[in-house]
Formats: C-alpha cells, structure tokens, sequence
C-alpha cells in the first residue's frame, strides 16, 4: 500500500490507501463471485437465514408490545439483520460480545433469550443479566462509549495470552465520537485483539451519512489508527460472515486489530419512539427494500434447493411459537421489589444507604 | 520505620499491590519511564515491564474506558490522570459504565477499577491543573470517592481502594505530595475504606475536612487548643460514601461543627455534611454549623490562588464564631 514514487507535483508520495468493497450476494440473489467456504454447508447457511428470520419476527412482535404499552422504547434492527447476525455466527463462545442498543441478532445468536431482552427494553436490569456468554457486555446506551471497554478487555486477552477477541458493535453515528477513535488508535499501538464492526445504516436519528463525516467511507477511519478498514454490504450476510470470519481470525493470530463498515439500511423508525417519515422519504425507503438481507438469502437458497416452501412454512411456525413463549415468559416475570435496586450498587451495600434501602422496603425511614 | 513522603507512599502502594496481585495494572500518560508527572509511577515500569505499565496515548476518555474493559474482565486497572482539570472527560465512562456496571448487569460483570488523580491548588500550576471537583464525583452512585491526607492514609486507603471489588477515585492532595512525610511500614496491609479518621479528640468544635485542608485544619486546631478550645479534628477521607456516624458522633459531643473544603461553596460536599447534621442532629447544635470553603469563582492562577483556599484565620474565626454563638 505504501510508496515511493515522485507524484506529479514533484513530490514524493510516502503513503497510498485503499479501502476495499466485499459482496458476494447481488440483491436478487444470484452471486456476483465465488462464494466463500463456509457456503456450501447448507446447514451453516440456513442457520443463518433462521436467524435473521427469528430476529424479524421477535423485531414485529416487540414493536406490537411497546404500541400496546407492555414494552418501552425498542430499536428495531429491519433491513439489518444481516449484520449482527452475520457477524456474531463468527464468533467463538470465548470471544466477547460489546454489542450497541440495536445488536439482538447478535446477542440471539450468541444464547440470549428471548426473554431477557424483552426484560431490558421492558426496564429491567435483570435482561442485562443474561443467558450467553458470562463476559459479553450489555447493550450500550451511550452511543460509542463501547469501544474504549473493547480495547480494554482486549488488552486484558493479550496480556494473559489468551486467544480471545472482542468484538465490538457501534453504529455510523458513533463513528464521529472520539471514543471511537480513541479506542481504535490504541488497539492499533497495540496490535489488540479486537473487531470493531460500524453497522453503517445511513441514518443516526434523522441525521444522514452525509453530515455526519466528510469521508468516502468509514472503512478509512481504521487508516488513522494503522491497521485495516474493509467495507462490506452490509445486506449480504455471507459477506458480512465472511469478513468478521476473516477478522477474527487475524485478531486471534496476534495479527492486530480490523475494521468493518456495515453498509446497510435501517427500513424501519429509529426507535418506536421515532418517525423517520419525518426526515426521509418513503420512496427512499421503498427502493431500499429491493435489498434486503433475507429474502436476498432466501432467492439464493432457493436458487440452490437449499430451502423449500415447507421448511419456510415450518420455519414461520417456529419463530412464531418461540416469540410467543418468550412474550408470555416476559409478560410474566413480576417485577423486582423496590429495594433490590440497591442490591447490586455495591459488592456490599454500605450502611449510609441501608437505611435508604430500608425505607424502600417500607420498613422505617431513612 | 523510613520517613516518606505522601507521593512516595503511593508509589509504595502501587508497586506492592503490583507485588501482590499480577491482575494489577498501571496505565496513563507518562506513567512509564517517566515514572508519572508526580513521579508516582516511577520505578514501577522498570520493575513490571511496560505490559503492566503501561504509557497509554494521550487520551483520557481512552484510559478511564480502557480501566472498565480490563476491569470487566477481572483485571486490576490503576488509571493515572495527569491533573484532575483533565479528568473531565472520564466523566462519561465513570456515571455511565463504571459506577453501574454491577448494578446494570445485576452482578454478573464488575468493575474493579481505580482512577487516580491530584487533586486541588496551591502549586502554582497554569490553568486547569488546579481543580478540586470532588462533590461532582461524590455525587455518583455506585463510585467510591477517595482522598488520603498524610503517607500513611495514602499507603492503605490505595491498597483499600485496589483491592476494592467496586471502582474508586483516589485523589491526591497535590499540594502535600511532597510536603507531607510520615512514617510507613510497606506491610502490604490496608486502612478501611468508608471510615473518617479522628485525628484530633476535642470536646468543644468539630473541625469535618478532607485532603489537602486538613494542615490548615489542624493548625487552627493547635491555634484554638492555645485560646483553651478543644477542637476535634476529622479527616473524612472517603467522600463516597462517607461515615455519618463519626460525623453525628462528633457533632452530638461537640454540638458545634465547622467544614472546611478548598472547592467552591456552592453544591460543594460542605453542603451535603451541613445538611445530614440538620436533618439528624439539629437538636445537639449550639451554633449553626459552618462552612469555609472556596470561593464560588473559577480557581485563580498562581498570582491569587492563596486567597481562594481556606486559611488557618478563616478557619479559626469561624470556629470561634461558633464557640461564642450562644
Ligand atoms: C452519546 C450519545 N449521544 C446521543 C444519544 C442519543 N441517540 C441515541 S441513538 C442515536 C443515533 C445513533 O446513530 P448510529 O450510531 O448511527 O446508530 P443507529 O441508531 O443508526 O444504529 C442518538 C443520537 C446517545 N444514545 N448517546
């Protein structure tokens, strides 16, 4: 990439980029190049095609919960599924999840249930204490405050020579941070163990890509903080597996930090709490739906007889029952007594707030 | 037992904890080879090697965010930053992530972290190297919020405040890094966290500080022991959470209390120990409880800074003032 041949103003160019584009399915579903490996095991794919289903569905349902006033806010993550889902089925169960607000499919895939999600988006801390990986993070809230932990628990792999990466998840919004950068300028310092995947969906709020950076592509962020920045369609998720497979295997060879930009659309409000008819256009959206990650996969399963018209109806079946089980889990979990919420402010709650917490149990004032 | 100075016990502290427990790192700017601004650091690099020693970039949000991750993981991070002017933009990662950690995950991750920092004027620094914004961290729930006054508070309450399995703020009076000597034996044991110090018994004026303060503190207290008042001297030493029972303890045997804080008056923690003694002690008041503090300005440079941090005189007068209240 770097070069030393004397430019036309007669100076010398000591640096050359490049940024490099990954696809494999075009939007219809045909293939625009060899697919990788991994594609020929029809089971692999069609966990993956599940997956994003189960995330639509459970996506539909939750929406269905908040307009009904059973949920809280809710990021949907329509027309992104491939994403997170993609991204998560490379991972290893040791690895580390540091996943942003919007990142479900991942956490699914990774053995969250259902439920627990539900309890977070339905104010409760116990849907951050969840099944899965024991060392995965929460949802981050505070966009991109995520990234400077993912440097940190990778820093903490490398120097107990573990073969573990940390995976982190942030939106193009969060790009624009200094966390962010922050936290991948010493991941590159430090040769860290660590994928930061920007799930570019256009859109932070009502905010479009391009008055959030002046730059052709997030993917050359990662040139500043020294190491590589990859775009992928965001869309296809046997581009988006492919290259978090390929990034967590460098990651895990002590070969350094990656950087993937998502490039994807968000087809749905930013939160249910949004109308993001309000600052785009609904033919906008329209024609983005042509792309969407799975009935993109669905066409190429087709196309291969990898997937039949029953094992869709079968599959519909599925997600329906599993969502349903989980809403009623939710629905019926009681909440906490009150004074739990000091339960777990310290390792031992000092005595200053016992008697806060005293009071709250209704026994006696603080 | 060898004479140290407050700086040099922490640097004993670090070094032990270091010692002790191989998940303990020390990361901030300039903590390596040049052993920290302070000269905290020094020697640890060359005798932990420079993994967990570690000179980050020059990043403060990078290096609070960098302690939550490794501290999420079980590890021991000790966050150096270089001036508490420059702490503000760790704010984010202590209100949002460190200080809830446990309680968001409901126990299943923790943060373990410490953050250390100098803290207040008086050594005629540029701008910003001079705050003492410590009610803005007290204010924090889940946060322990740490300040030593002498060598020997600095040595345990930092081994305290590293082994603590919830993340503290240790801030360091600047002002008696090197002024401050006293004996410490590097035993490797801990003082408690969460408890004031009596450092002084006296029956008629309670005399509440912390840090820095407490030598202007205790030289009004060597002032009024000649005048024939017996002040009590406490060194509150963690702001977050503090020991309301020595503070009411005190109060209910002198009746007369006067809190003395260099930070700004307004909002300050001054405010919040004025207000416990009002709710829970009113009735063992002989005077209004009083506060001398600094000013409600920004810190002044050099040329004036003498003039916003409590004097010996400022501290007497009120403590005389409340002794002849009747
Ligand atoms: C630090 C911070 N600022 C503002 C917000 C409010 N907010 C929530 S989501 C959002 C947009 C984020 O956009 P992006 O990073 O692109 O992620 P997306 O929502 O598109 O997945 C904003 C401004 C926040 N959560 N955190």
């Amino acid at each position: 990439m770097a070069s030393k041949k004397l430019s036309g103003g007669g100076l010398p160019v000591i640096a050359r980029f490049e940024v490099r584009h990954r696809n494999y399915l075009a939007p219809d579903g045909s293939i625009n190049r060899p697919l990788p490996a991994f594609a020929s095991d029809t089971n692999l794919l069609t966990a993956l095609y599940r997956a994003m289903l189960l995330l639509r569905n459970f996506d539909r349902k939750a929406v269905a919960l908040q307009r009904t006033g059973r949920l809280g806010t809710y990021a949907v993550s329509l027309g992104q599924e491939a994403v997170s889902v993609g991204v998560a089925s490379a991972m290893r169960e040791e690895d580390v999840l540091l996943p942003s607000y919007r990142d479900n499919g991942a956490l699914i895939w990774r053995g969250v249930k259902l439920e627990e999600i539900l309890l977070f988006w339905g104010g409760d801390e116990r849907g951050n204490c969840f099944s899965g990986p024991v060392e995965d993070f929460p949802f981050c809230v505070p966009v991109g405050s995520q990234a400077p932990h993912a440097a940190g628990v990778a820093y903490a792999f490398k120097l107990r020579k573990q073969p573990r990466v940390a995976v982190c998840m942030f939106g193009d919004g969060a790009t624009s941070k200094g966390d962010v950068y922050e936290a991948m300028n010493f991941a590159g310092v430090h040769k860290l163990p660590v994928v930061f995947v920007a799930t570019n969906n256009q859109w932070a709020i009502s905010v479009p890509l391009r008055l959030q950076t002046g730059c052709e592509t997030l993917a050359q962020k990662a040139v500043a903080a020294g190491f590589i920045g990859e775009q992928v369609d965001g869309s296809d998720v046997v581009a988006m597996r492919a290259a978090a497979e390929d990034a967590i295997a460098a990651a895990r060879e002590g070969r350094g930090p990656r950087f993937i930009e998502a490039v994807t659309y968000r087809l749905g409000d930013h939160t249910t709490s949004d109308d993001a008819l309000r600052y785009r256009s609904a033919d906008e959206v329209q024609a983005r739906w042509k792309e969407e990650p799975i009935a993109r996969l669905r066409n190429y399963l087709v196309s291969q007889k990898m997937w039949s018209k029953a094992e869709e109806e079968q599959l519909a079946a599925e997600c329906h029952e599993r969502v349903e089980a989980a809403v009623e889990c939710y629905l019926a979990t009681e909440p906490r007594r009150p004074e739990t919420m000091f339960d777990h402010l310290y390792a031992e709650l000092p005595e200053t707030y016992a008697a806060q917490r005293r009071q709250l149990a209704g026994e006696g004032d603080a | 037992m060898p004479e140290v100075t407050l700086v040099e016990a922490v640097n004993l502290a670090l070094a032990r904890a270091m010692e002790d427990d191989p998940d303990v790192v020390v990361l901030g700017e300039d903590v390596g080879i040049n052993g920290g601004v302070f000269r905290a650091t020094v020697g640890l690099q060359t005798r932990f090697g420079p993994e967990r020693v570690l000179d980050t970039p020059l990043a403060e949000l990078l290096i609070s965010g960098l302690c939550v991750g490794m501290a999420a993981q079980g590890m021991k991070p000790v966050g150096e930053i270089q001036f508490m002017g420059f702490l503000y933009p760790c704010i984010d990662q202590l209100v949002n992530h460190a200080s809830r950690f446990r309680n968001r995950t409901q126990g299943r991750l923790t943060c373990p972290m410490v953050l250390r920092t100098p803290h207040g004027a008086g050594i005629r620094a540029p701008e910003h190297h001079s705050e003492s914004t410590e009610a803005m961290l007290a204010h924090i729930p889940g946060l322990r919020v740490v300040i030593p006054s002498s060598p020997e508070r600095a040595y345990g309450l930092l081994l305290a405040a590293i082994r603590d399995p919830d993340p503290v703020v240790f801030l360091e009076p600047t002002r008696i890094y090197r002024a401050a000597k006293g004996e410490v034996e590097d035993n490797g044991e801990a003082l408690p966290l969460d408890v004031a110090f009596v450092l002084r018994e006296g029956r008629d004026v309670t005399l509440i500080s912390w840090g820095a303060m407490l030598k202007e503190t205790m030289a009004a207290a060597d002032t009024l022991a000649a005048d024939g008042i017996a002040a009590e001297v406490i060194d509150l030493a963690t702001l977050k959470p503090y020991d309301e029972i020595t503070v009411l303890g005190s109060i209910a045997k002198t009746g007369r209390c006067v809190i003395v804080h260099e930070a700004t008056r307004t909002g300050g923690f001054g405010a919040e120990i004025a207000a416990l003694i009002a709710e829970r002690a009113l009735t063992s008041l002989l005077a209004p409880v009083a506060r001398v503090t600094g000013y409600d300005t920004v810190i002044p440079m050099a040329r004036l800074e003498q003039h916003m941090m409590p004097s010996v005189d400022r501290i007497v007068t009120a403590a005389r003032k409340a002794c002849q209240f009747s």
